[in-house]
């Protein structure tokens, strides 16, 4: 737990550093621009005031304010039986949210990242995924599992995993990962009024940055459906699919694409599970060229599953072998230059969408 | 009637259990046991005479009941400790609990049950002690033996047998089988075969009472959960952190240890330390009780003092039940590790024995009573065999249900209907 605390505040610093990026839209009534926190932070209140069932649980989410301050402010609103610190005990305190969500409670539990999660995992595979089927429909369990995702900047190994893939092929769970300020809030309301278990995948490296939100996103009945993935850009020579951080490279990588000749289809995918296959097919049958990106780990991956599903229905549809982009298969290194080479670049998606097409000497060694 | 707690209630002085005695030093290399007979492995054990529990370091008390009782009765002319409507109550318990089990034994070597089954023999007197206390709308989690805890709680013994069998009938359907037991209107939690899994999703029961009571304002909400689980889960480190926060948060629960001194074949004093598992509720600021789990009477006493505890919002309280099962783990299990004069030694301790006797020599009830009840507890068995046996299997549509309560993930609206289903749905904020 070192290490947490030291890449917490170098990680506040490395934001700084970092421009904030915000994504051109189309909106007709736009303007505000609102951080993926501020959007974390106003969905838990929102849903807070509505449903006095609803109350966070967490280590550091009270008088801290949240390790990543996304619950920055709900203890003082809303008191310390709504808004629980716990002592460090995954397992324990993630048995309990289950327990009081049998009860009807709609327990909000934060991992600190989902690397520690594991230490939980039994209890959110096992008592609360599987609770519906094996009571037979008695006892639902309509508990929201949150935290960060993926790799951040220069955390090591244990800090590092994905784990999209591995909560996404248990039955029973709802597996959602958002990208921007609306889907971070449309998501999240939706999770959080959604009487199933669901696992929230944020990524910290996108809590800090802003993105253009229209006034209906920030209505307080705004909600984003399960199940159903964004084509955030439209194109019509090859699909790529990606979700949480990566969709914003692939956009970018569309950008460069453009340039080329090459108009790319960008899905956020949102819902890893349920996985929106039919918009997935839907776009792969228009454009008969796939690349899919995420940062996990590659075996057994959300790529994989993609390919399987589009080979599944869209055989006859494909012009060429899916594209599997990925994280390395290794645990995530240290070095910045490794650690560089280890997750997906802009570049290693051009390459693949490329590929793709057929514009480019297959398999390009890595740099 | 003052209780065997109210003699020792959290007081500080020493707690002399057993005047008779020389006193022997805490040593820790010595296994100092209470005057119970702790038997309890493959070797002989010296019986030390018991040790002076020094209480003056902690705030919790440790205390062995057994002893307290023992005296207070022989002491004292005959105080009655039930009514006779309660003891048929817990006779009848505790006669349904072994004639279902031993049924389910039956049932299995024909070949009508399968996969792990895990019987309760021997233990009856825990369960019925504990939960005949209980209202409906308190809980109970369990672990894997949990098919006695489900009856006691009352759940229809139909329904779990035709559950074990595995048919459309059964309490879940026949989607949890032995080690699932669920019942929403009985408020029995499962039903878990993990061990210690159980524990943590029993603490969040009582945090919700807690919640509702003092966050949502239903005053009245006083319900208390109990966790039951075995003394292997005492080693695990689910347990303890639950015990911490039970404490911390002062949740109306009472960790319930069936300590049978065996799991699977792993002896309770080859895998802990310390093996009073009692001592580990003061560790984390709750009293610590330990009480012979094969005298309903005596786990009746402890369990209204705990339970009322826990009722007027003092918090939990870890009582350790030193029992043991008459049969193996489970009906896999060979059973061969278990000293033959050890499974003697309590076999003679049998608690639905025990009461019979209370009860007979007390006048409360006659022998034609009892078997009058025991002849009603057959026919029950009976009827829930033959329910189960006439009862469908699972039609193959059910194979899908079941495994969210919104299956199509667009959630649930406020007028409770799946929002789905709503035609206005795709206008305004969704964007499909």
């Amino acid at each position: 737990m070192y290490a947490i605390a030291r890449q917490r505040i170098l990680g506040q610093s490395f934001q700084k550093m970092r421009p904030a990026v915000s994504v051109l839209r189309s909106y007709s009534s736009a303007a505000k621009q609102i951080t993926v926190r501020d959007a974390l932070n106003s969905a838990l209140d929102e849903e807070m005031s509505a449903d006095p069932k609803v109350f966070l649980m967490g280590e550091e989410v009270g008088e801290y304010q949240g390790a990543y301050k996304i619950t920055k402010g709900l203890l003082e609103k809303y008191g310390p039986e709504r808004v629980l610190d716990t002592p460090i005990t995954e397992a324990g305190f993630t048995g309990i949210g289950v327990g009081a969500a049998y009860y009807g409670l709609k327990p909000v539990v934060e991992f600190m990242t989902f690397n520690f999660s594991m230490q939980a995992i039994d209890h959110i595979i096992n008592s609360a995924a599987k609770s519906n089927y094996m009571s037979a429909g008695q006892i639902s369990v309509p508990i929201v599992f949150r935290g960060p995702n993926g790799a951040a900047a220069g955390v090591g190994a244990q800090h590092s995993q994905c784990y999209a893939s591995w909560y996404a092929s248990c039955p029973g769970l709802k597996v959602l990962s958002p990208y921007n300020s609306e889907d971070a809030r449309g998501l999240l309301k939706a999770a959080i009024r959604d009487p199933d278990p669901v696992v929230f995948l944020e990524n910290e490296l996108l809590y800090g940055e802003s993105f253009p939100v229209s006034d209906e996103v920030l209505d307080s009945s705004f909600c984003i459906p399960i199940g159903k993935a964004k084509i955030e850009r439209e194109g019509k020579d090859v699909t790529i699919t990606a979700f949480s951080k990566m969709v914003g490279y692939a956009l970018k990588a569309a950008e460069i694409l453009e340039k080329d000749g090459i108009y790319a289809e960008v899905i956020n995918l949102r819902s890893i599970r349920p996985l929106d296959r039919s918009t997935i097919n839907t776009s792969v049958r228009k454009t008969n060229r796939l690349v899919t990106v995420e940062e996990g780990f590659p075996q057994h991956g959300v790529g994989a599953e993609i390919c399987a599903s589009v080979v599944e229905e869209s055989f006859a549809y494909l012009d060429a072998p899916v594209e599997r982009i990925a994280g390395a298969d290794v645990p995530m290194p240290y070095a910045a230059n490794l650690e560089r080479m280890a997750v997906p670049q802009i570049e290693d998606i051009v390459r693949a969408a490329k590929r793709a097409c057929y514009r480019s000497v297959p398999l390009a060694a890595a740099a | 009637m003052a209780t065997a707690f109210s003699a020792a209630k959290f007081s500080t002085q020493p707690f002399h259990l057993n005047p008779t005695s020389t006193t022997s030093h805490d040593s820790p290399l010595v296994f100092a046991n209470p005057t119970s007979q702790f038997l309890g492995s493959t070797r002989k054990l010296h019986l030390t005479s018991s040790s002076k529990f020094n209480l003056t370091r902690r705030s919790g008390t440790v205390v062995a009941v057994s002893d307290v009782v023992k005296q207070k009765k022989s002491k004292s002319a005959p105080t009655l400790l039930i009514t006779k409507e309660e003891g048929l109550e817990l006779y009848e318990d505790m006669i349904l609990g072994r004639a279902f089990e031993d049924m389910c034994a039956q049932m299995y070597y024909r070949g009508k049950m399968f996969g792990f089954v895990h019987l309760y023999n021997g233990q009856e007197a825990v369960s019925t002690g504990f939960i005949k206390l209980l209202k409906q709308q308190d809980s109970v989690v369990s672990t894997y033996r949990d098919h006695v805890h489900a009856l006691s709680k009352g759940v229809p013994a139909r329904a779990v047998m035709s559950e074990l069998f595995g048919k459309t009938t059964g309490c879940c359907r026949g989607q949890g089988g032995s080690m699932h037991m669920f019942s929403r209107e009985h408020n029995v939690l499962g039903g878990f075969a993990f061990i210690g899994e159980g524990i943590p999703v029993a603490t969040g029961a009582a945090f919700t009472s807690k919640y509702k009571r003092e966050v949502l304002k239903e005053a009245d909400c006083d319900h208390v959960t109990l966790a039951f689980f075995g003394d292997g889960t005492c080693n695990n480190g689910q347990f303890f952190e639950c015990l911490n926060m039970a404490a911390l948060w002062k949740l109306p629960i009472v960790f319930v240890v069936e300590n049978n001194l065996w799991a699977i074949g792993m002896s309770h004093l080859r895998a802990t330390s310390d093996p009073q598992i009692y001592k580990k509720g003061p560790a984390f600021g709750m009293p610590g009780i330990h009480v012979d789990g094969m005298d309903v009477l005596k786990v009746r006493e402890v369990a209204k003092e705990a339970i009322g505890r826990a009722r007027r919002g003092e918090g939990p309280t870890l009582v350790e039940c030193e029992t043991y099962r008459f049969r193996g783990h489970s009906l896999a299990d060979p059973d061969e590790l278990r000293d033959p004069a050890e499974k003697a030694h309590y076999a003679a301790r049998d608690p639905i024995t025990a009461l019979k006797k209370y009860l007979i020599e007390n006048s409360l009830a006659s022998e034609a009573e009892l078997k009058a009840i025991d002849k009603k507890i057959d026919e029950v068995v009976e009827d829930a065999v033959e329910f189960a046996d006439e009862s469908p299997v699972p039609a193959r549509s059910q194979l899908l249900e079941n495994v969210f309560a919104d299956p199509k993930g667009f959630g649930i609206g406020p007028d409770g209907r799946y929002r789905c289903e709503d035609p206005k749905f795709t206008e305004g904020t969704a964007h499909v």
